[in-house]
């Protein structure tokens, strides 16, 4: 019986809150704004990260598996002038190095020297690609170093390497472009005007933000250096690890056998960069962290200044109608009903702004997959429930105080009142 | 028993050093069915003692039964739902929501009475201001209608939860004669069908529809008399 009238009452209130944003409808658009500006932030940002994640955790296999990665600097730079400076004086990385770090690694399955460099124009017979093709030059691991699949043909053997034979593999956008209708094993291309043999052909590998990545060749590393190579060349080494238990010991291992190689003191720093797949993954979330964290400041600096705004619109609202509560009260409205209808008018308003930011929010979050084909739009369930509660309860904080101060206005003083 | 019974009622405010008695020790009772004007000079405590019958007050002292039942010592809560349930107001200044139409003033109350099925309302307001022969206005607003209609879509807010007192102060003040005459028939019309009706007014032929009228001087009842009409 009593759940029952309070039921009712919550009903009612329900509708009287409603008529009340409908009256004074104007000025509710304008406080819903920093509701819908602090929910619209945080439901953008996590259904763009959302969509992101789900295209990274099936694409950032960038290394094989159990691969660990060195290069002079890191695959992602953040910070100043400063450190990019420190990265840049670093000595390059030399395919000396790579064969010494080589000989020295006892518990690797290989170790793996590559370097890659953009903007190529391949050219078959009459046939030309646009000048965006990628050249990497590899050894005989760097297929699986840099988990290409070959499709058809043969991989690099040693003596392709050896002697820097000019033999290339191809990927499927070359393919696609130079060889529509033919066969382009044995056939001989042109790399920026040098001939290449061709010995292979790669699987398609797809896209990752947004960017193919198979408009790209391969070339044995020593040819790569030889044409392509120059003084600001620097390797990246690719070392397997013979298995994913013994991953963390042979990344020490190839640590400290670097530091020989690179000739580095005992209290010298490091002056390569380590990395894996894990550790790119790892890169990614820290970066998205960044932003959520930024996101949910932006949301709750928004949603607090709107819950003020919100209590000073209440408060505007409940002395504009100081005359609607005397009459109210005069015809038998308990300090309950004014309190209900108050405090349910706070949390409607700051709820209809949640949603409109919710929605907006999944709207524009979900513009990523629009600039990037392959990336499934994404509704964040969890966040939009969320985003909803906390607007509740905003309604609830700061709808309180004026509610209160509605429900204990004296009734006659408040029937006087013009 | 009589519907109202009021002994020694008194209301003080107390301004600064000085103390006002809005009421001085008022009695008076009030039967079933009758229909009591009150009348007396500006500042006498007219509308203190309606407010006070009206439960939108509690005294400062004194004994107030309405029904038998002790209503000055209730709460805050229980004199909201006596107001609610026994008593239906009528104002000098019509006191109308300004925004909401006539069904949804007239409804008000059954709102808060908490009980009753929205459709009920519905049928119940309807038939409110179908008596105040206003069953073609009810989706009109406030400041759609004219006074004298806008005062009986108020009498219609009154009498629409059956309260046991219809509580006027001055109900045609703002209105003109005639419109104001046209209000006092609705009153007589709810007085004849059982109705108990208390009205404030400052007018000798106003108060003259009554049986019944109290004079009040000073916060003190002066005179206390049957109307010509209430000595036949
Ligand atoms: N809230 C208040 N604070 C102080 N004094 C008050 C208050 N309300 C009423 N009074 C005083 O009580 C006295 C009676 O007021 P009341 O409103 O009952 O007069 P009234 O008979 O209705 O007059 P009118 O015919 O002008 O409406 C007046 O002197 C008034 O100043
Ligand atoms: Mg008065």
């Amino acid at each position: 019986m009593y759940l029952r009238t309070t039921i009712k009452t919550l009903n009612d209130a329900f509708f009287m809150a409603l008529e009340a944003i409908r009256d004074n409808l104007l000025r509710s658009i304008l406080t819903l704004l920093g509701i819908v500006i602090g929910v619209f932030a945080i439901i953008a940002v996590m259904t763009a990260i959302r969509t992101l994640e789900s295209s990274i955790n099936t694409g950032l296999n960038v290394f094989g598996s159990d691969v660990i990665f060195i290069q002079k600097s890191p695959v992602i730079q953040m910070g100043d002038h400063n450190s990019r400076r420190k990265y840049w004086r670093r000595p390059n990385i030399t395919y000396d190095m790579a064969l010494e770090l080589r000989d020295r690694m006892l518990g690797a399955e290989f170790v793996s020297a590559q370097d890659g460099t953009g903007g190529k124009t391949i050219r078959f017979k009459k046939e030309t690609t646009n000048p965006n093709v990628g050249v990497q030059g590899v050894d005989e691991f760097g297929l699986e170093a840099l988990n290409h699949k070959l499709d058809y043909g043969r991989n690099f053997i040693p003596e392709d390497i050896e002697y820097g034979r000019r033999v290339v593999i191809l990927g499927t956008d070359v393919i696609q472009k130079l060889f529509p209708f033919q066969d382009p094993i044995d056939q001989t291309i042109s790399i920026n005007g040098i001939g290449f043999d061709v010995i292979g052909t790669l699987q398609r590998k797809g896209e990752m933000f947004g960017q193919s990545q198979d408009n790209f060749v391969i070339v044995p590393i020593t040819a790569y250096l030889q044409y392509y190579g120059n003084r600001w060349t620097s390797l990246g080494i690719s070392i397997k690890a013979p298995d994913g238990e013994s991953f963390d010991l042979t990344k020490e291992e190839v640590i400290d056998q670097m530091r020989i190689v690179r000739g580095l003191g005992p209290l010298d720093e490091n002056d390569f960069e380590v990395t894996s797949n894990d550790a790119l993954i790892d890169t990614f979330g820290s970066f998205t962290a960044g932003i959520k964290m930024f996101a949910g400041a932006v949301s709750v600096i928004a949603l607090v200044v709107a819950g003020i705004g919100i209590m000073n619109i209440m408060l505007v609202s409940v002395s504009e109608r100081i005359k609607e509560i005397g009459i109210r009260k005069a015809i038998g409205a308990t300090r309950n009903n004014i309190l209900f209808q108050f405090l349910l008018e706070a949390v409607f308003l700051s709820l209809i702004g949640g949603v409109i930011g919710v929605m907006l929010g999944i709207g524009v979050g979900n513009m990523v997959t629009l600039v990037m084909k392959n990336v499934a739009p994404v509704i964040p369930i969890d966040w939009v429930f969320i985003g909803l509660g906390v607007c509740s309860f905003i309604g609830i904080v700061f709808g309180i105080y004026p509610a209160y101060k509605a429900a204990g206005l004296d009734p006659i003083e408040s029937l006087r009142h013009e | 028993m009589s519907l109202i019974q009021v002994k020694d009622l008194y209301k003080i405010y107390q301004m600064g050093n000085t103390e006002v008695r809005a009421l001085d020790g008022v009695s008076v009772s009030i039967d079933q069915n009758e229909y009591v004007s009150i009348m007396g000079p500006s500042g006498s405590g007219k509308s203190t003692l309606m407010n006070l019958l009206g439960c939108l007050d509690t005294p400062t002292s004194g004994e107030f039964f309405m029904d038998g039942i002790n209503v000055a010592t209730m709460g805050d809560d229980e004199l909201a739902h006596i107001r609610n349930k026994k008593i239906g107001f009528v104002f000098q200044t019509f006191n109308l929501l300004p925004k909401s139409t006539s069904l949804r003033n007239v409804e008000l109350p059954l709102i808060y009475n908490g009980e009753i099925k929205a459709h009920e309302r519905r049928d119940m307001a309807i038939k409110a201001l179908t008596r105040v022969n206003l069953g073609d206005r009810v989706s009109h607003k406030p400041n759609e209608l004219s006074g004298g209609q806008r005062q009986r879509v108020a009498v219609a807010r009154a009498l629409v939860n059956n309260p046991a007192i219809i509580l006027a102060d001055e109900p045609t003040g703002n209105l003109d004669s005639k419109t104001g005459e046209e209000i006092m028939s609705l009153f007589d019309e709810l007085h004849k069908q059982g109705n108990t009706i208390i009205l404030v007014t400052h007018e000798e032929h106003i108060a003259a529809h009554a049986s019944r009228v109290v004079r009040l001087l000073d916060g003190k009842i002066a005179v206390d008399e049957a109307t010509e009409k209430g000595k036949k």
